[in-house]
């Protein structure tokens, strides 16, 4: 394994002007500082509004930070995502990180398994493969299966969490982040979802998360890393 | 990925109308399979570089190069008048937000599809129209309305048989200008996902105009937003969208009817 971080934060700010509101300024984070390493879990902690969310969308590149430095393992190069180029954010998201977000964001029309089987064709495995691959997965998430054919727009919210969270393990990241990805589910579901965050832990893969409810991020945390010691100055 | 080049490089366009400013100094680049949306309320320039890009307007200053097939780069606008169309015809495209001017209305839709195949230098009427089928069963619109105009379409069917005119000759770039406005939503959703595939199938290039920024969100990796004929900000798409720095930006995104979700 590997003794270089999968991700390198360091002194990272973020903060929001609101032009809207005469330009009042919003502090998010300041000098956030932590590593993720391969086969570890970090866990966010801290109320809600310390900025934790936050944090994962700056190392997506959803959110832009003000300063500071952000390096993602990608391809065997530590890859800045501060300010990057547009291009380069697409590819590392494609390539080596992954995003589990608590909601679906639908793409019409298309059906549960399919949407599942895209990313394992995205990751080399062909349409025969893909299909059985994504059942297995919507199989073991409990998502039964006279759904797997129809487009989860209708679903429940913790049947579309599900399949989310099937799409967000079904690809190869190397750095998974984890938005509350258990947050609707029962206990059963919850379970499954830990075995599998488990098995990335035993391939190697980093992840970085946020689980609100105590007994999960206990079975998955390897290093709680406290979001209000970053609280920014007002 | 990184060594690959662009297809399109835009250094310092401007054009205006008289002492009426279109649209100032704008530069981007623009590469293979990507899909740049261009937002802003009307009036912000944006059609106005569409326009310019799509050389159906010289602009006052600036260039914009493009790379062909075989490698080659020209400035569009030093390119002749004859040599701009058959780009158009062929490895271009142009979905017109009315389907009645990106069509011919009075023709069939086997022709309005097959006539761009022959502008190209297809002249086998049997493969001409085996393509115009394939083409007609690839935006969803049955095969026996092959024979009939498109005044006989709906408008999400029109819009449909527009893109199948478009893309039959294998763009590489194709240029929208509001392809989904006046569209139902539920037509319009259809319409986007079909757009969506066919993009992720074909590896196109699109610059598409739009103000509508859902549109955006769903079809585009990065955006461009203007205002007073300018680019005020740029970026990622979905970066842009969720943690806008411009006022007129947050604007824009507040303004965004949230609805159900």
């Amino acid at each position: 394994m590997s003794d270089r971080p999968l991700l390198h934060i360091a002194k990272l700010g973020k903060g929001f002007t609101m032009h809207l509101q005469g330009g009042i300024r919003l502090p998010v984070v300041n000098n956030v500082s932590f590593e993720v390493y391969p086969g570890e879990c970090v866990v966010l902690g801290g109320p809600s509004g310390a900025g934790k969310s936050s944090l994962l969308k700056m190392v997506y590149g959803n959110y832009a930070a003000d300063s500071g430095s952000i390096e993602v393992l990608h391809r065997d190069e530590a890859v800045q995502m501060v300010a990057a180029d547009p291009r380069l954010v697409l590819t590392v998201r494609q390539k080596t990180i992954g995003y589990v977000s608590q909601f679906l964001s639908v793409i019409p029309r298309v059906s549960a398994q399919d949407l599942v089987a895209e990313i394992a064709r995205e990751w080399g495995a062909d349409e025969a493969d893909a299909a059985i691959a994504a059942g297995d997965m919507l199989a073991r998430l409990n998502i039964p299966e006279r759904l797997w054919s129809l487009p989860p727009a209708t679903f429940s919210g913790g049947e579309q969490q599900r399949v989310n969270i099937a799409r967000g393990f079904m690809g190869q990241h190397q750095l998974l982040l984890l938005d509350e990805p258990t947050a609707s589910l029962d206990a059963i579901n919850r379970a499954v979802v830990l075995s599998m965050v488990a098995e990335k832990k035993t391939a190697g893969v980093g992840m970085l998360g946020i689980f609100h409810d105590p007994e999960t991020r206990e079975a998955v945390a390897d290093r709680i890393v406290d979001v209000t010691l970053f609280a920014a100055a007002a | 990925m990184t060594a690959e080049q662009p297809l399109l490089t835009v250094r310092g366009l401007s054009h205006y109308y008289g002492n009426q400013l279109g649209c100032r100094d704008v530069d981007f680049d623009l590469y293979p399979g990507e899909v740049l949306a261009i937002v802003g309320e009307s009036g912000s320039g944006k059609t106005t570089l569409l326009n310019c890009l799509s050389t159906q307007l010289t602009p006052s200053e600036g260039s914009a190069v493009y790379r062909f097939r075989d490698g080659n780069r020209k400035n569009l606008f030093c390119m002749s008048e004859a040599e701009q169309r058959t780009l158009l015809r062929t490895d271009w495209g142009f979905v017109r937000q009315n389907p009645r001017e990106g069509l011919r209305m009075g023709v069939s839709a086997g022709a309005n599809v097959g006539e761009r195949l022959m502008a190209i230098g297809n002249r086998h009427y049997g493969n001409i129209r085996e393509t115009a089928i394939d083409w007609l069963q690839r935006v969803e619109i049955s095969a026996d309305r092959i024979d009939d105009t498109p005044r006989t379409f709906s408008g999400g069917m029109q819009q449909r048989l527009q893109i199948a005119r478009n893309l039959v000759t294998g763009p590489r770039l194709v240029f929208m200008d509001e392809p989904t406005g006046g569209l139902d939503v539920s037509v319009q959703a259809r319409l986007l996902d079909l757009i969506r595939r066919l993009v992720a199938d074909m590896g196109l290039a699109i610059i598409i105009v739009t103000h509508d920024l859902a549109v955006a969100r769903l079809l585009s990796h990065r955006i461009m937003v203007m205002k007073d004929g300018k680019v005020i900000e740029t970026g990622l798409t979905d970066q842009v969208l969720d943690d806008p720095h411009q006022a007129y930006t947050q604007l824009l995104v507040s303004s965004i009817l949230q609805v159900g979700a």
